[in-house]
């Protein structure tokens, strides 16, 4: 053996793969192999609906050209990992073959949560998570699908509702919430989600539940019934009722685990030289008062692969992420966040400013403190800039400042409508100000970008 | 698809299988006064004596007709070629003058009928078909299916669309002749216009305005919602209609010389030749202000207008071989080759058409102010060896012949000389990039497969890296199909605009740009 330090990281996905990427920036010297049953190459997760949907091919979802991996000698195992011998330090594939590792990074990701519904594993049942998901949802939608049921309003039911609705499929959205994503989103943006989700003619079904999944005679789905005691008549049913860590093969070993990974600020877990990032790992204790002890997203499983690079190259720095921030698509509108925005909160303590446009699909949203200082903003139906928005609410200003600003802030494309003046306009008759709102510009005047 | 669109469908199909057959129809019969009065004064006699073995003859085809006219003409000049007489070999093409003049045919006693028949139906078809795409949905992206598409994605149609457009830039260029049933078609129109006849690239333009407007209002329809793509598909559309089709034939019409005020050279490669010189400088004012007019654009418009904007200002809003790729070629974006290699291609080729074009025009130029004296007629054969593999081959036949093949922009990006200068502007001096967004991108890659230039645009997007690139045209399309809100194109100041180690907000344990 060499005496090169040999880093293996189970699960190429966003924070393994990054991992990887800086760890080899930063040492030339370590071997890294990177393992993963799911695909050979990196690909994103997130753009799996538009494969589906003709957008793109498959290979436009990898971010890197094939020899990239080599040309970075990042060794590439296609495998599935069956257990993980720590004690010895190797980790055994489902082919019996092992591999020895110096550090061991476990970067597994999550799978869709099942909640033991009767009827779960039917064929015609899934979630939307892998690639094989994705095959096999290609498979089972090619004939015979007259209806599909979708269970769970998050971001993946929305999605695969617009996949289905791609091949023409109907669908019934099932939500248990009063609102759409209301765990997450205040009442006016879950109502707005919710509008533009009919627009879709989707069957979107509130406060509604999945009791029983039903089969037909070959044990494919035959009908749903829900928590209203209706029988809904499908042959595919859509389980995206949120994730949860992929660790199954890590459980009953002298690894802690909870409901992921147990780990520390620096992604140790109990057994030194071993760690884990991504959606996999639970912290010990929340990495700040707005986040949770699992962190689901893409962008923070970026910021763990960077960090643990990071920290397995120097003196380990604790992970300390900043401004909460992210992004998503409803069918047709886009989504931005910066900061965090609860579903609800006390109105003593926060302000709201609530601004929407006459469409019904474009909002902002800014909380304040009492004193004024801007907390988080949502905004639907436009593009705004992270970097002033990260800045804006870092150093605290005031929202009226926030908002004075707002042109610079903007991120949609030349000769858009300009928003920014009507938020201007209703700001300063809500809240008062010292300022005058943008004006249209010559260009936008001639070009009738008005809101 | 509803009623309509199949309707829209089926007219166009019906306008194209005509235009196919068309140029099959009627007789040939060449006479000696045919002869006479369309060859040059040098050259009529000797005509005279190649010809007389078929005056008289009727040709039931084209095919009939030119190949007994190729047979006579080709074994005069073979036989001269063979005894090294060059002086006396005929270089001029006749074929498509005489074809023409020698044709009788319904299409030409009938034009507008035909006209209306071929052209008339496939552009009203394609109205049909594109006028209400996507009514019934909200705003959005509205691309599903292309990868599921033949005719998107290199499938059947795809390769029956492209070997069609080969062979119509192949017969143009090299066969007009086969086609003078379809240039009579259109010779009223042109009549109207310049008061001439039409000629095989009068028939070229009108297709070409045609199909930019018909497949304009399908980007109208495909991009609802995006004030950015509807301005510049209507931009195109202005420029072609106006500057490059209507207006070149009204100054015909004025008796002024031919011009198209928005074209520049390098593209516009004969713009110094010397039969383009002499047409300026014996066109008076206006022809004195023509030339001063294309030199400006080379010295000032050029650097100072991709300075405030990019050179998208140029390739995506203004010219003809961008309105083209816009507007037809948008169906086949996606198909671009986003490989480093490809990359390293198109640095190499386009570059070196740039050296090929800035020599060939340096020479014809030093050329013309020695008198000729310098390389004599070594320039016509420069002339006609670009404008053959230049002019015809690539820009023609791979620029617009491959469309569904590799992209829509083929021509712009591998080939085109004056993007290569507006594109080594847009790098080293300009305010133009595309910015992204903090660290919102998610590495999806559809900013990079819709790309038509096969810019790596994730490449830059994912490490919140500005994107500065020579071959960007700025179609904005990248920025429309990000589904996070990641990318901008802007104008800004050049301080930081190119930031070789980005750093990604959002994580404050470590601050790296590597």
């Amino acid at each position: 053996m060499s005496q090169t330090r040999h880093v293996v990281i189970i699960g190429n996905g966003i924070s393994g793969v990054t991992c990887a990427r800086h760890l080899r920036k930063l040492d030339s010297g370590v071997r890294i192999t990177l393992i993963s049953g799911e695909s050979k190459y990196f690909f994103s997760r997130t753009a799996l609906m538009y494969v589906f949907m003709g957008h793109m091919k498959f290979e436009h979802t990898q971010p890197y050209e094939n020899h990239f991996w080599e040309k970075n000698r990042i060794d590439l195992k296609e495998a599935w990992v069956s257990k993980v011998d720590f004690g010895n330090k190797f980790v055994v594939f489902t082919s019996g073959e092992k591999l020895t590792y110096d550090t061991l990074v476990i970067a597994t990701g999550s799978k869709p949560n099942k909640f033991g519904w009767p009827g779960q594993d039917l064929k015609g049942v899934q979630g939307l998570y892998s690639k094989q998901d994705l095959e096999l949802m290609e498979q089972i939608t090619q004939s015979g699908v007259s209806r599909a049921v979708i269970v769970g309003g998050g971001l993946i039911g929305i999605e695969m509702a617009e996949m289905l609705a791609y091949k023409k499929i109907p669908v019934t959205f099932l939500v248990r919430e009063k609102g759409f994503w209301d765990i997450l989103l205040p009442k006016e943006e879950s109502d707005l989600v919710g509008r533009h989700i009919l627009e879709h003619h989707i069957d979107l079904r509130l406060a509604t539940e999945l009791k029983e999944i039903l089969p037909d005679e070959k044990g494919r789905v035959r009908s749903v019934i829900t928590s209203t005691g209706e029988e809904i008549p499908c042959q595919f049913v859509g389980l995206t009722a949120g994730v949860t860590p992929n660790i199954d093969f890590l459980r009953s070993t002298e690894l802690e685990v909870d409901r992921g990974v147990k780990i520390d600020a620096f992604f140790r877990t109990n057994i030194p030289d071993v760690y884990a990032i991504g959606d996999c790992a639970e912290f010990e204790k929340a990495p700040a008062s707005d986040r949770r002890k699992i962190e689901q997203v893409w962008y923070t499983g970026r910021m763990h692969g960077e960090t643990l690079a990071y920290n397995l190259c120097n003196n380990p720095v604790p992970y300390q992420p900043g401004v909460w921030f992210n992004s998503a698509k409803f069918l047709d509108i886009e989504y931005q966040t910066y900061g965090t925005v609860p579903p609800t909160w006390d109105e003593s303590q926060i302000k709201s400013f609530y601004w929407e446009h006459a469409s019904g699909k474009v909002c902002f949203r800014m909380l304040m403190d009492k004193e004024g200082r801007i907390l988080a903003v949502n905004n639907f139906g436009f593009r705004l800039r992270h970097e002033f928005f990260d800045q804006a609410i870092h150093e605290k200003w005031s929202g009226e400042k926030v908002i004075s600003r707002l042109e610079k802030a903007n991120f949609d494309p030349e000769f858009f409508a300009p928003y920014y003046i009507e938020i201007q306009m209703a700001f300063k008759k809500e809240f008062g100000g010292n300022f005058h709102p943008a004006k249209r510009s010559f260009i936008q005047k001639l070009f009738g970008a008005s809101v | 698809m509803k009623w309509i669109e199949k309707i829209g469908l089926g007219l166009f199909l019906i306008g194209l299988i005509a235009f196919i057959v068309i140029p099959f129809f009627g007789k040939y019969t060449l006479s000696e006064e045919l002869v006479l009065t369309n060859t040059k004064n040098i050259h009529q006699e000797k005509m005279d004596e190649i010809l007389s073995p078929i005056y008289g003859q009727e040709f039931s085809s084209n095919l009939a007709f030119l190949s007994a006219f190729g047979e006579n003409f080709n074994t005069y000049n073979d036989s001269l070629k063979s005894q090294q007489l060059w002086d006396q070999v005929i270089w001029d093409d006749y074929s498509f003058p005489l074809a023409k003049a020698a044709l009788q045919s319904p299409v030409r006693e009938n034009p507008w009928l035909y006209f209306g028949f071929s052209i008339g139906l496939a552009v009203l078809g394609g109205f049909l078909y594109n006028f209400r795409q996507h009514s019934g949905e909200s705003a959005g992206i509205k691309n599903n299916g292309i990868f599921h598409s033949s005719l998107k994605n290199k499938g059947l149609i795809g390769m029956l669309t492209g070997s069609f457009l080969i062979l119509f830039y192949i017969v143009l260029y090299w066969y007009p002749a086969y086609l003078v049933n379809l240039v009579w078609m259109v010779d009223p129109i042109s009549e109207f216009l310049s008061g001439n006849p039409a000629s095989q690239w009068f028939l070229y333009g009108l297709i070409y305005t045609l199909a930019i407007i018909v497949m304009g209002v399908r980007m109208f329809r495909k991009y609802r919602g995006n004030k950015y793509q509807q301005l510049r598909t209507a931009s195109v559309m202005f420029f072609q209609t106006a500057f490059a089709f209507l207006i070149p034939e009204i100054l015909v019409l004025l008796n002024q010389p031919y011009f198209d005020f928005k074209n520049i050279w390098p593209l516009d490669y004969d713009f110094f030749y010397d039969y383009q010189i002499a047409t300026f400088l014996s066109g008076g004012g206006v022809g004195m202000f023509m030339l001063i007019w294309g030199i400006l654009l080379i010295i000032v418009g050029v650097p100072v207008f991709t300075y405030f904007f990019g050179k998208r200002w140029y390739c995506s809003w203004v010219c003809g071989c961008g309105g083209l790729a816009e507007t037809v070629g948008d169906p086949f974006r996606q198909l671009s080759d986003k490989s480093v290699k490809a990359w390293k291609y198109e640095r190499w080729i386009i570059h070196g058409v740039l050296v090929l074009a800035v020599l060939m025009t340096a020479l014809t130029i030093a050329n013309y102010f020695s008198g000729f004296s310098f390389l004599g007629n070594v320039t016509n054969q420069l002339h006609s060896f670009y404008g053959f593999a230049i002019g015809s081959a690539f820009a023609g036949v791979v620029g617009t012949g491959f469309y569904p093949f590799m992209g829509n922009r083929v021509w712009c990006r591998f080939g085109c000389p004056l993007a290569a200068y507006l594109g080594i502007v847009q790098r080293f001096k300009s305010r133009f990039r595309i910015t992204t967004n903090g660290g919102q991108c998610i590495s999806c890659g559809n900013c990079s497969t819709y790309c038509e230039m096969g810019i790596d645009v994730r490449w830059y997007a994912q490490r919140g890296q500005n994107i500065v690139r020579s071959s960007c045209v700025g179609c904005g399309v990248c920025s429309a199909v990000c589904p996070r809100g990641v990318l901008k194109l802007e104008n800004g100041p050049e301080e930081n605009r190119i930031n070789e180690l980005p750093i990604i907000i959002g994580n404050n344990s470590i601050k790296i740009n590597l």
